[in-house]
Formats: structure tokens, C-alpha cells, sequence
């Protein structure tokens, strides 16, 4: 209700307004009485009048009639300032929300000043599933990085040192559900085994004491390492804040101490307290003297990328103008900012530009919750990013994942020379489902992103090439012929745990006497209907995660349209996912480039409730949270399916067991 | 012509009286705060106070807050260019500027137009004790003590202005 802070209970979920929510309720106010209205006729003469003439006591009447006319009409309230409008609607400022209007507990994080961070059901209902034990056991992955147990988000500052690779990550000590956000950190020699270690930072100054909240790694030319992040203060100001290791010696970077001077950065003019967070990763300017970094931000509904200089992270000068801005796409959280080769495989360092470069610039997007990207050619004099297509510019083009992926932020591994990418995956079950198993959300696993050379237009991630070495048994199929509406099932003995890497052919002579004059080229994953939508040259692909009956399952497939290869969707079909009613059932997926001579080909990293599905050797990525009923252990099937209608498919590829990869703590007993 | 002068004194007389009428709601008002002279003085500056009532003079005053803090917020802003030892306390002094700008003035606002004023009333409150926190930041050697007290003065007045009740 004011400026001054007031401490709020975190843990308790209920407890769902910040310390700036009124804690009243403006449309049901019954706290106090109206005064009745003054009485119209409270005025009275003043002085009194000698009425000589006739015509004198006609004007005394009729000036009394006319002052107390005039009276009554100026008892109507007019306020001389207009409350402006856009104040009601901008999500920054906090609103008081009346209880009785709401069926479902308000989002905490939105009042805070950060995106939604639950799942939530579009109807808003609170319908919940009889889920048992084995169902929500099943659930826990095997080899994605998750904590123990709690809440996770956003990761931050990934970074490599003395011989590990360390990931630390938004969390929640005391629930399953967002709040009082500390540093997670869990470190891996090779991305894939991960062990957890002690947290590296809780709230526990003024100007973090709402939360620790996301941030980068820079590590200097001499090895130091410089971490930035947003703390949100007592008065929920989102500010920048400094933090480096105790022990620059220490492989494990255990200790970890706060800036005395900080925040180092506080809003500057014209941006709202609540629009200023997620600092990046820093780059040299072109004389090597001085860092820059940028933090997103908005101006009214234009997402915007700010621009700092500094020397030594601790002040900072702010550069006029932005790197970018793109009109309509709202506030820009998590932006990233990296080159990458156009001409090499390998990843380039934050601070390489040049001829054979270029820029990748990516905001997460708060109004619609997904990560977007662009490429494009950044000018260091002028501190500005141009996209190649502004058609495709961030936010209104192309996305990492077309998924449930969110948050994400890169690195660059020095050693291997890869630019590697971490990416937050929630739940999209519901909160309560959440606060009944005990945790909630995962990290994908780690992905390598290079240039596509091949389209020029997008970028490539696959996962990290240690994923492979959890490969057990396989099973390989070879030009396996799928007729029209055919399924064919695959074995596997852990088809919870699986790599499933396939290509499929049109066989030429039936595709060739079935392309149409009418060509249906208005199909658009999300709107399809799923698999079992049937056209003449698709959907075929896989079907993970299903029971014997098919009554649930999740295809992944390709819709080819009748404009053959030139239009090609790739898709993730929820809908007949789970029997449940409170978890997310849709279609994701998106066109993708599908090149002369290319077989479709996809693979899928399939781990419990969380699939990673990569088209085209991953040109198009889509990441599912998936919540069976009864395809769980030993009941999950693998198939492999064509429902199109006037063609069959070839189908190649291998299917592997995949071992879980033991995340646990770290055994400091064992040193 | 006597009838027509006569007719013109007519809407003179009345519309004094209604002048004075509200005049006289200002001075009521005023003598209740703690700064009579600096109540008048502000809300005489808006020609709108002559026809406000009680949830228009706060309006007023509400907005009298708001221009004299970003007044301060600018001086701020332009003084971490010049005066880089005192940086941590600027940047506290921002957060608290922003927060009077960004949270109070608008809540204030808001709660005026919606009948319910007390909580417009606690706003100016905290603004206050904003500015006077922003001010020991500086440790007794503030470039900004001026502006500090008259945003302080104003905003006791804007609670002390506001209704209790409407």
C-alpha cells in the first residue's frame, strides 16, 4: 500500500501480495462509512437587503433562487486531476486485487515484478487429478539437472573453471513453488553428471533481500570472474548487484561474498523499478579498455536492450540509445547477447566481432513467456545490433524452442571452445500438483549452438555430445517400410529413458501422383488437431511415452503440406498426452527448413515427464513436459507411425536406452 | 441598461459567492495542516482549487508532490555525473525518489479517485519519511537539502490535505 516496506511471509503460499499490494479491497470496501451529503440549502445570505422598490425584491428572490440554483449544481464532485489510465494497466505497478474476484491464488511472481513463473490452466480451474505416488515418482527425470526437491528457475551465470563446469540456478529453499529465490549450484566435469553443492547466495542484504535474482558470469583476460545480478530490494526496486568468488583458487567456487558498494546499478531515468533486470554476460569495447553489458527493459510496450560501459563493474556509464528495440513486444527479460562463426563450427568468445561474425541477440519475452532470437551484424562504434531480417526481428521471429523453454542463457566453454546454452523448463502441470510432489521444474540439457551454414538464416542447437555416453542398449531399424495409417511398435526396456534418433523418406512414387492443385497451406501446429489429424503426405514420426492401447501417448511428428519439402511442419502432440485434466495438453511446433536432398529427421531425448525433440539436426527444437497416467514404467511404448493419407514412409534409425546420470550431492566426506 | 448592469452584478455577486464559498473550504482546509502558508501557496498556484472539492484539493496537492519529486529525481541524476564519491548514496536516493514516483504518487492518486483517501493519506506519510531517508544518506553533507525539505514539507501537507473521510 506504500513506499515503506512491510516484511511478508514468503513461505507461505498464500501469502500472495508484496509488501507494495494495498490490503484492501477498493470494489468491496465495507472498512469505512459514507458521510451523507451535505444539505443543499446551507448557504445564507450575506447581509440583508433594504427593499425600497418592487424591482429590488424581485431581484433579491430571484438572485436567492439563482444562488441556491447554482448551489446545487456545484455539489457535484469534480476532481481537477484525472488519474491517467495506463497506470491501471501496466503490470509494473502493483494492484490491489479484490479476493472474491479470483477462483485460483494470484501469481507471486507478477506482483513482484517478475514473469509469471506458474503454469496456469487456461481456464483457471482447480480441477485436480487423482495422481498417486507411482505416477508422481515416475515423473522425476533421470539425467535432466534438477535440485533435490523445491522450486527451480532461471539459470544463471554458467561458466567454466579450474576443470568444472558450474551451472547455478534460481531456487527456492522452502517450497515447491516460487519465493525467497537464492542461488542454487551444483557443478559437472562434463555437463551431463551433475553434484549439487551448498547455495552460493541467499537474500540476505537490503538491496536482494526479495530475492537473488538472475545473472551472468563474465570471466576477465587474468581468470578473474565477475558476476552480476538482480537483486530485488526491500521495497521490491529491481537493482544490479556485483559478487565475485571468495576463493578464485577454489575449483568449486564455494564461497561466494557481495560487493560492499553494492548495487552497482539502479534504474535510470524514464524506466519503471520493476522494468530492470537479468544482466549479461560483459564484452570488450574495440580498444579492449572498457566492458559493456545489457540489461532489458521496456518503454510502454517496446521491449528495449540497455547499454552500460564500465571499467571495473563497480560504476558504470550508460550509453545513450539502445542496442535494440522492438515496438509491440513488451518487456525483455534474460536478453542474451553472442557471436557466433559463420564459417566455423566451434563457438566464439562474448567479446570476438569481425568479418565471418555474427550477433545473436535474444530477449525472453515476459507477455508471452518464450524465448526469441535473431541474428544480425552489431556495429561496436555505434553500439548498435541491426537484424538481417527485420521481419524476424527479436520477438517476432524465431524462437530457441517452440516449446516450453524459457530463460535461457548462454556461455562460452573456453576449453572446448563451444558456445553451450542452458534453458529453464517448468512444469505445465498445476501448482497444486507441483506442491504435492515436492518440487518443480527442470533444466534441458545442455545444447551447443552454432550458425547453420546451410540456411544462413538461424541458428543450430544440439545437445551436449556427453549425452551420448549415457547410451546403453540400442535397437536399429533400417528402411522400415510404413504403409499408409500403419504404427509399428519399437522395442525398448526403458522407454521412460530413451535417444531416439530417426529419419523417414516419402517414397517417391506414390508422392509424386498425389500432389494437388488445392494445397492446404494454412496448417500450423498449434491449431492442427495433432496427429490424429490425418493430410496426404502426414503426419508420420514417433509416438513416445504411450501405453499399449494408445489411450494416452505424444507423437512427434512431420506434416508435410502439398507444397512437398518446401513446407514442412514439425510438431509435439499433446493432447492425448495424459488422462489428466489439470496439465497442459496442446500442439507445439513450427515450419522448418527441410533442404534439397535432406531426409526428415528428428531425435528426441525422451526422460520421464520432460521429451527435447530437435528437427533437421536441430534447426527446430520443441522441449515437452509430458504427465501420463498409465504410460509410465514398465507400461510405456515406443512406435514409430504414418497416419498420411496418400503416401508411405521409409524409416531409419536407432533407439537407445538411455542410463540415469546419478545426480547427487557432492561428496565432500570422500575428499 | 440599469436592468442589464444591474443583471451583470447579478452573476459578479454570485459568482463571488461561490469564489468565496470555496476560498473558504481552502482556508478551512489549510488551517488544518501543519504549513498554512505553504498549503495557500500551493494550492492557490492551481487555478483548478478554486472549484475543487475536499478529493479535488488533494488531487492537487498530490500533484505538487509529484512535480516537486521529480525535480529532486533529475537533480539526482545529474549530480551522479558529477559527483561520483557519493555515488551509494544517489543510487540509494534514486530508489527512493522512483518508489515515491512510481508507487505512492499513483496509489495516492488512485485511492483519491476511488473514495477511499486514507490510504492516500499514509502514502504522502511514507513519501515523506522517503525524502527525509534519502536525505541521512548523504550523512550531514547533502547537495540537496533544499529540495529534500520542500518535498517533505509538501507531502505533510498532501496528508494533512487529504480527507480522512469523503
Amino acid at each position: 500500500m506504500s513506499s515503506i516496506f512491510k516484511l511478508i511471509s514468503l513461505s507461505n503460499p498464500m501469502a500472495t501480495y508484496s509488501s507494495r499490494t494495498p490490503p484492501y479491497d477498493l470494489e468491496n470496501s465495507t472498512s469505512y462509512t459514507p458521510i451523507p451529503d451535505k444539505p443543499a440549502a446551507s448557504f445564507a445570505p450575506a447581509g440583508h437587503w433594504r427593499s425600497k422598490k418592487l424591482f429590488a425584491g424581485i431581484l433579491v428572490s430571484s438572485f436567492l433562487l439563482l444562488s441556491l440554483v447554482l448551489l446545487f449544481v456545484n455539489q457535484q464532485p469534480d476532481p481537477q486531476t484525472k488519474v491517467n489510465g495506463t497506470n491501471q494497466e501496466d503490470s509494473s505497478t502493483p494492484k490491489s486485487i479484490s479476493p472474491t474476484a479470483r477462483t485460483s491464488p494470484p501469481s507471486r511472481g507478477v506482483s513482484q515484478g517478475v514473469s509469471d513463473k506458474t503454469f496456469r490452466l487456461a481456464g483457471g480451474e482447480n480441477v485436480t487429478y487423482a495422481w498417486t505416488n507411482v505416477m508422481l515418482s515416475w515423473q522425476r527425470t533421470a539425467y535432466h539437472f534438477q535440485p533435490e526437491h523445491n522450486w527451480m528457475n532461471d539459470p544463471n551465470g554458467p561458466l567454466f573453471h579450474k576443470g568444472w563446469y558450474h551451472l547455478f540456478y534460481q531456487y527456492n529453499p522452502e517450497s515447491a513453488v516460487w519465493g525467497k529465490i537464492s542461488w542454487g549450484h551444483a557443478v559437472s566435469k562434463d555437463l551431463i553428471h551433475w553434484l549439487y553443492l551448498p547455495f552460493a547466495m541467499v537474500p540476505d542484504h537490503w538491496y536482494d533481500i526479495n530475492g537473488v535474482w538472475t545473472g551472468s558470469a563474465t570471466i576477465l583476460p587474468d581468470g578473474q570472474i565477475v558476476m552480476l545480478y538482480t537483486g530485488d530490494t526491500y521495497d521490491a526496486v529491481q537493482v544490479q548487484c556485483l559478487a565475485y568468488p571468495a576463493n578464485l583458487s577454489d575449483p568449486l567456487l564455494l564461497g561466494w561474498v557481495k560487493y560492499s558498494g553494492n548495487p552497482v546499478l539502479v534504474p535510470p531515468p524514464g524506466i519503471g523499478v520493476k522494468d530492470f533486470r537479468d544482466p549479461t554476460t560483459a564484452w570488450l569495447t574495440p580498444d579492449g579498455y572498457k566492458w559493456r553489458i545489457t540489461i532489458g527493459s521496456k518503454f510502454n510496450k517496446t521491449g528495449i536492450s540497455l547499454v552500460y560501459e564500465t571499467v571495473d563493474f563497480k560504476s558504470y556509464d550508460m550509453l545513450d540509445g539502445y542496442l535494440h528495440a522492438v515496438p509491440g513486444t513488451g518487456m525483455w527479460e534474460c536478453v542474451d547477447f553472442f557471436p557466433v562463426s559463420m564459417t566455423e563450427v566451434n563457438g566464439l568468445d562474448t567479446s570476438v566481432n569481425g568479418p565471418g561474425v555474427k550477433h545473436v541477440l535474444k530477449a525472453s519475452l515476459d507477455d508471452d513467456k518464450n524465448d526469441y532470437y535473431a541474428l544480425g551484424v552489431y556495429d561496436p562504434f555505434e553500439n548498435k545490433w541491426i537484424p538481417d531480417d527485420p521481419e524476424l526481428d527479436v520477438g517476432i521471429g524465431l524462437r530457441y524452442d517452440y516449446g516450453k523453454y524459457y530463460a535461457s542463457k548462454t556461455f562460452y566453454d573456453q576449453i572446448t571452445q563451444r558456445r553451450i546454452l542452458w534453458g529453464w523448463i517448468r512444469e505445465t502441470d498445476s501448482e497444486d500438483d507441483d506442491v504435492l510432489k515436492g518440487w518443480a521444474s527442470v533444466q534441458s540439457i545442455p545444447r551447443t549452438v552454432v550458425f547453420d551454414q546451410k540456411t544462413g538464416s538461424n541458428i543450430i542447437q544440439w545437445p551436449v555430445s556427453k549425452v551420448e555416453e549415457l547410451r546403453s542398449e540400442s535397437v536399429e531399424f533400417d528402411n522400415m517400410k510404413l504403409g499408409p495409417g500403419s504404427i509399428v511398435p519399437l522395442r525398448a526396456d526403458t522407454p521412460s529413458q530413451l535417444d531416439i534418433v530417426a529419419s523417414f523418406e516419402i517414397v517417391k512414387e506414390a508422392f509424386e501422383g498425389t500432389v494437388e492443385s488445392n494445397v492446404d497451406s494454412s496448417y500450423s501446429c498449434p491449431t492442427s488437431g495433432g496427429a490424429a489429424n490425418r493430410g496426404k503426405l502426414g503426419p508420420f514420426g514417433i509416438i513416445v511415452l504411450a501405453d499399449e492401447t494408445l489411450s494416452e501417448g505424444t507423437p512427434i511428428y512431420f506434416y508435410v503440406t502439398a507444397n512437398g519439402k518446401a513446407e514442412t511442419h514439425f510438431c509435439a502432440d499433446e493432447l492425448r498426452s495424459s488422462e489428466a485434466s489439470d496439465v497442459a495438453k496442446v500442439v507445439y511446433g513450427s515450419k522448418v527448413p527441410v533442404l534439397d536432398g535432406e531426409k526428415y529427421s528428428l531425435r528426441s531425448l525422451v526422460d520421464h515427464s520432460i521429451v527435447e525433440s530437435f528437427a533437421q539436426g536441430g534447426r527446430r527444437v520443441i522441449t515437452s513436459r509430458i504427465y501420463p497416467t498409465k504410460a509410465i514404467n514398465g507400461a510405456a511404448r515406443v512406435f514409430l507411425f504414418n497416419n498420411a493419407t496418400g503416401v508411405s514412409v521409409t524409416a531409419s534409425g536407432k533407439i537407445w536406452n538411455m542410463i540415469s546420470a546419478d545426480i547427487r550431492r557432492f561428496p565432500f566426506n570422500q575428499l | 441598461m440599469r436592468r442589464l448592469i444591474a443583471t451583470i452584478m447579478l452573476i459578479f455577486h454570485v459568482h463571488g459567492l461561490l469564489q468565496e464559498k470555496n476560498l473558504s473550504l481552502i482556508e478551512t482546509t489549510c488551517r488544518h495542516t501543519q504549513n498554512y502558508k505553504l498549503c495557500i501557496h500551493t494550492l492557490l498556484a492551481n487555478r483548478g482549487s478554486i472549484h475543487a472539492n475536499e478529493t479535488g484539493l488533494g488531487l492537487i496537492m498530490v500533484d505538487a508532490v509529484k512535480a516537486k519529486a521529480k525535480e529532486t529525481l533529475y537533480q539526482i541524476y545529474k549530480l551522479k555525473a558529477f559527483r561520483p564519491k557519493m555515488r551509494a548514496a544517489l543510487n540509494q536516493c534514486t530508489i527512493q525518489y522512483k518508489l515515491i514516483l512510481e508507487i505512492d504518487v499513483p496509489v495516492a492518486v488512485d485511492s483519491l479517485n476511488k473514495g477511499v483517501p486514507q490510504y492516500a493519506r499514509d502514502n504522502m506519510a511514507d513519501s515523506s519519511l522517503q525524502a527525509v531517508f534519502c536525505e541521512g544518506n548523504f550523512h550531514g553533507e547533502s547537495p540537496i537539502t533544499q529540495l529534500t525539505n520542500e518535498v517533505r514539507d509538501l507531502c505533510i501537507v498532501a496528508r494533512d490535505v487529504i480527507p480522512v473521510y469523503l
